[in-house]
């Protein structure tokens, strides 16, 4: 009788997961962002 | 034919040596878990979906830089890093509470606005009027020492020095200016507040 009033939330969480377009803006992300050192001192640009 | 799994650890080597591919495989690998534990804390899609891609900005930033120490427990970093986002969320809450005005019940009846509008200005600009003249009234010794205390912000002793007389005496001068002000405004039923 309980398990018709006690929902497991876990079967929802399993099909949580994140948007397309923000994995996709990741991805993007991490190509144009390059890492440059001078003189001990590192610098991050944004490639366009 | 053999299928090989790449570590976590192999492709995170990969990826700092440049391998972008190798990115894509941890994210598809590990979104549904971290996107669900973001999930579970906030119960929020769009917050969810911004916790977890500045979650993997900072992943990505400290991978490039260098900053990473490969001990074969990236799922634990990366979740230690949402985890803690997760909690930067909720402060950052607390410090600007946000109101919803669904029409029921505004919270601007409550929270009123500090300006005064054109109406009590006028008001405050009487009363401050009308206070100025009944001072005007008072003797001079606590007049004096009234209009340098509330208008010049001065304090005993410098009264007590400009005047001549003791801190005492101000003081005692200060107490009968204001006891004579309320005899006068009661007197004359001289209404001096909003």
């Amino acid at each position: 009788m309980a398990k018709f009033y006690f929902k497991s939330s876990r079967k929802e969480e399993k099909h949580l997961v994140p948007n397309r377009r923000t994995i996709d803006f990741l991805l993007n992300y991490s190509k144009s962002l390059q890492v440059v050192e001078y003189q001990k001192i590192k610098f991050e640009t944004i490639l366009n | 034919m053999k299928n090989y799994t790449l570590s976590d650890a192999v492709l995170v080597n990969n990826y700092i040596k440049g391998d972008e591919c190798a990115l894509s495989v941890l994210i598809e690998r590990h979104k549904q878990r971290i996107y669900s534990f973001i999930y579970s804390k906030v119960f929020d899609r769009d917050i969810s979906e911004d916790i977890f891609q500045d979650t993997f900005i900072k992943v990505i930033r400290t991978l490039k830089n260098g900053k990473y120490n490969e001990e074969g427990k990236f799922l634990p970093w990366v979740m230690r890093i949402a985890h803690n986002l997760v909690i930067d969320h909720f402060r950052k809450g607390n410090r600007m509470p946000k109101f919803e005005d669904n029409g029921e019940f505004s919270i601007f009846s409550v929270i009123s606005d500090g300006n005064l509008n054109a109406e009590k200005r006028l008001i405050k600009d009487q009363v401050e009027e009308d206070l100025r003249n009944l001072i005007q009234e008072l003797p001079d010794d606590q007049k004096e020492v009234l209009i340098m205390r509330m208008y010049r912000d001065m304090s005993f002793k410098e009264i007590s020095d400009k005047t001549g007389v003791s801190i005492n005496t101000a003081l005692g001068r200060m107490r009968y200016a204001l006891i004579n002000l309320r005899k006068v405004i009661e007197k004359n039923n001289i209404v001096l507040t909003n």
